[in-house]
């Protein structure tokens, strides 16, 4: 399972540059980092969303793998469509097993939002195939409308920063833990800032016997208003304020795979992102003490799951 | 002609017998919001092994057709079946199905849909579906079923295109009558090897699908998508005769009876043709000269042969078994009575007079007796030239 840079950094790109993600994007990065982690063949379908518009605007496409995309909520039936079409081929000796990887890439919004239902039946029906969410927390491809894994308190241009509502007022909803709960052999947590462990845990999920996820936190510089060039910085801070703990559930034990010396305070997390402005000012000041506490109740509990307490 | 044995079977399980002897490679179904058994019936030929299908039973009538894109993308004989609510919420990817040129093979059995919640027969799902670029074949009989199902393989392969087969939910999907059924080698050779043009798994020749278009590409794509259906109509006649010669059993665009000299027309689909043809018979014994034209293929539209064999008609009155709610200043006429009255339009025919009549809604009974008022009423429009009423109402109480 050990990545050796030189062998990653010689590998040909699945996804090849001239597509039409903004500068600084997350996606592409940990699309790359995925992709580059599997040495078979693989077969892609992506979401509606931001991968999907920019790499595939007709008459271009930058993806060098079979790739198809049908809908918002559909990324997994499409792809599981196209597992049990294969596995059924191979199974009646029509073509020949070359160890085939099928992958779906989904937003947030497709994959906590409008698409958990699709996704809840592919792992409970035991397709093998590896869901990886682009989680930058909103639907950015729509212009930053709030999804449910949008963080309590950040402006989105649905749950707006007003003089009364200080922007989004709902916790997120933990659905690495929803889908760890779906008993499927592998599910994780992972950042792009942590590539080595991201790439780990992709080949782990490759290998599993069933289904697998992976939720990738995704800094988006357009809808979290931070600098381009901040994106990776971003994504390991909000793994070393323990705001996104970067663990896996594999055959259903809780590992953390990575624990920070110090745990830092979500503030610095909070500080960097324009989408928090608000919170720094008196009238909701006080927000960040709750983020805090809630972070650190979730971070707890982690730690109880990961046997680390 | 091939062999066949007789079977008493419904409708239902007649599609589910085809089904088994297509052997398709990957089934994905929802087994109810509502379903019929067509798919219980098929899940037992899996368990039985009796087919060699990978077989989803999905979380839902969308996930059934997206499952289906994503198989039929990979290169291989895709079928689903799925009836009433069920069609409407699956209908965004069946969108995306004929988009694609996914060559999917779905049997529906025709439910209304809701409010109120009614599981009995209507056209509303299908008619719901008619412009999403699908093939649509209606059945009149579980034969008709069993057979259309067949010869959608067939069509949908060599178009690169979807087919949709129907059949009357309960009257013919829970009717159990005789049907002839093809011994399981003929079939096979009848829809022979499906080889794709392209596929997702063809690793060595990554290719993109359903691809972003802006507006410099989707108007071209939705003309090659509309031509593609334009191309339809006499490949479903070669495959039909095809089939003919297979099993004495012929199919073509419209079934007719009783039209060479008719100067008045019943047109109606599925079910109630059986029933309009026991009322036209018993008609023209008396000598009235009325006949009925049954369009087995709704989609694409078969204008140039409705207007041609109406062409000689003074009065013609369509059965519609759902409603094109808001239709004709919301008088809310037909499907089929609008489709024909632009047929008939665009052929030149301005003196056929052309009535509709809604029926059977939610599974309202149709008797020979309502369709003897249609004909008392054609004779009097065939007479008098006048129309009291564009959108009438067959069995309903008011």
């Amino acid at each position: 399972m050990a990545i050796k840079l030189k062998e990653i950094a010689g590998k040909e790109e699945k996804l090849v540059s001239g597509h039409r993600l903004c500068a600084g994007c997350a996606e592409s990065i940990i699309v790359r980092q995925v992709l580059n982690a599997i040495d078979e063949p693989v077969v892609v379908s992506a979401a509606t969303g931001c991968l999907e518009v920019g790499t595939s605007m007709y008459p271009f496409s930058s993806w060098r793998v079979p790739w198809i995309h049908s809908l918002f909520e559909n990324a997994s039936s499409t792809i599981a469509g196209a597992e049990a079409m294969y596995r059924s081929l191979v199974r009646q000796g029509k073509i020949e097993d070359r160890g085939l990887k099928f992958i779906a890439f989904g937003g947030d919004g497709a994959t906590y939002d409008i698409g958990l239902q699709w996704i809840s039946g592919c792992f409970e029906r035991g397709h093998k195939i590896l869901y990886v969410c682009l989680d930058n927390e909103a639907y950015m491809n729509t212009g930053i409308q709030r999804s449910s894994a949008t963080p309590m308190g950040a402006h989105t241009t649905t749950s707006p920063a007003g003089t009364v509502i200080p922007g989004k007022v709902q916790w997120r909803k933990p659905l690495t833990e929803i889908f760890a709960a779906h008993n499927i052999p592998y599910v994780a947590q992972a950042s792009p800032s942590h590539w080595r462990d991201l790439m780990e845990k992709t080949r782990k999920a490759i290998a599993a016997d069933g289904p697998a996820f992976i939720n990738v936190l995704a800094p988006c510089p357009r809808g979290w208003r931070h600098d381009t060039n901040e994106t990776i910085e971003i994504a390991r801070l909000a793994v070393q304020t323990c705001f996104w703990p970067l663990y896996e559930v594999k055959d259903g034990e809780w590992h953390l795979t990575y624990r920070p010396r110090e745990k830092r305070p979500v503030r610095e997390w909070l500080e960097k992102q324009g989408r928090f402005r608000h919170l720094f000012t008196p009238k909701f000041e006080h927000l960040i003490d709750e983020i805090q506490a809630e972070v650190d109740r979730r971070w707890e509990r982690l730690l109880e799951r990961c046997g680390e307490k | 002609m091939a062999k066949s044995k007789v079977m008493a079977l419904d409708g239902a399980h007649a599609v589910a017998e085809a089904m088994r002897q297509i052997n398709p490679d990957v089934v994905a179904a929802y087994p109810i919001t509502p379903q019929t058994e067509v798919v219980m019936t098929f899940s037992n030929f899996v368990a039985d092994g009796l087919v060699d299908t990978e077989f989803i039973p999905v979380e839902s009538e969308h996930g059934a057709m997206s499952t289906c894109i994503g198989a039929s993308a990979a290169g291989g004989r895709v079928m689903t079946a799925t009836a009433s609510v069920g069609l409407a919420l699956m209908l965004e990817a069946v969108y995306v199905a004929a988009s694609l040129h996914l060559p999917i093979v779905m049997a529906v059995v025709n439910r209304a849909l809701s409010a109120p919640l009614n599981i009995h027969c209507d056209h509303s799902d299908s008619m719901m579906a008619r412009d999403a670029g699908w093939i649509q074949l209606y059945s009149e009989n579980p034969q008709e079923a069993y057979d259309n199902v067949i010869q959608a393989v067939r069509i949908a392969e060599r178009l690169s295109l979807p087919v949709m087969v129907m059949q009357d939910g309960f009257i013919t999907g829970h009717g159990v009558e005789r049907v002839e059924v093809l011994e399981d080698g003929a079939v096979k050779e009848f829809i022979g090897e499906y080889k794709p043009k392209h596929s997702l798994l063809d690793v060595d020749n990554p290719a993109t699908y359903g691809t972003w278009d802006m507006y410099n590409f989707y108007f071209e794509h939705k003309r090659q998508q509309t031509d593609a259906l334009s191309k339809a109509m006499p490949v479903i006649v070669e495959v039909g005769e095809e089939y003919g010669r297979l099993t004495g059993r012929e199919y073509g665009i419209l079934d007719t009876y009783g039209m060479e000299d008719a100067e008045m027309a019943i047109v109606v689909l599925s079910s109630t043709a059986g029933t309009a043809r026991v009322v036209v018979r018993g008609l023209r014994e008396k000598g009235v000269k009325i006949g009925l034209v049954k369009p087995r293929v709704f989609r694409p539209f078969p204008a140039e042969e409705l207007a041609e064999a109406l062409a000689h008609t003074k009065a013609v009155g369509v059965l519609d078994r759902s409603i094109a709610f808001g239709s004709m200043n919301g008088l809310g006429a037909g499907p089929i009575y609008l489709e024909l009255c632009a047929a008939l339009f665009a052929a030149g025919n301005t003196t056929t007079k052309v009535v509709d009549y809604i029926f059977g809604l939610g599974g309202r009974d149709i008797v020979p007796a309502h369709i003897e008022k249609v004909a008392r009423d054609l004779a009097e429009i065939a007479e008098t030239g006048k129309v009291k009423q564009m959108v009438d109402y067959l069995g309903l109480r008011e």
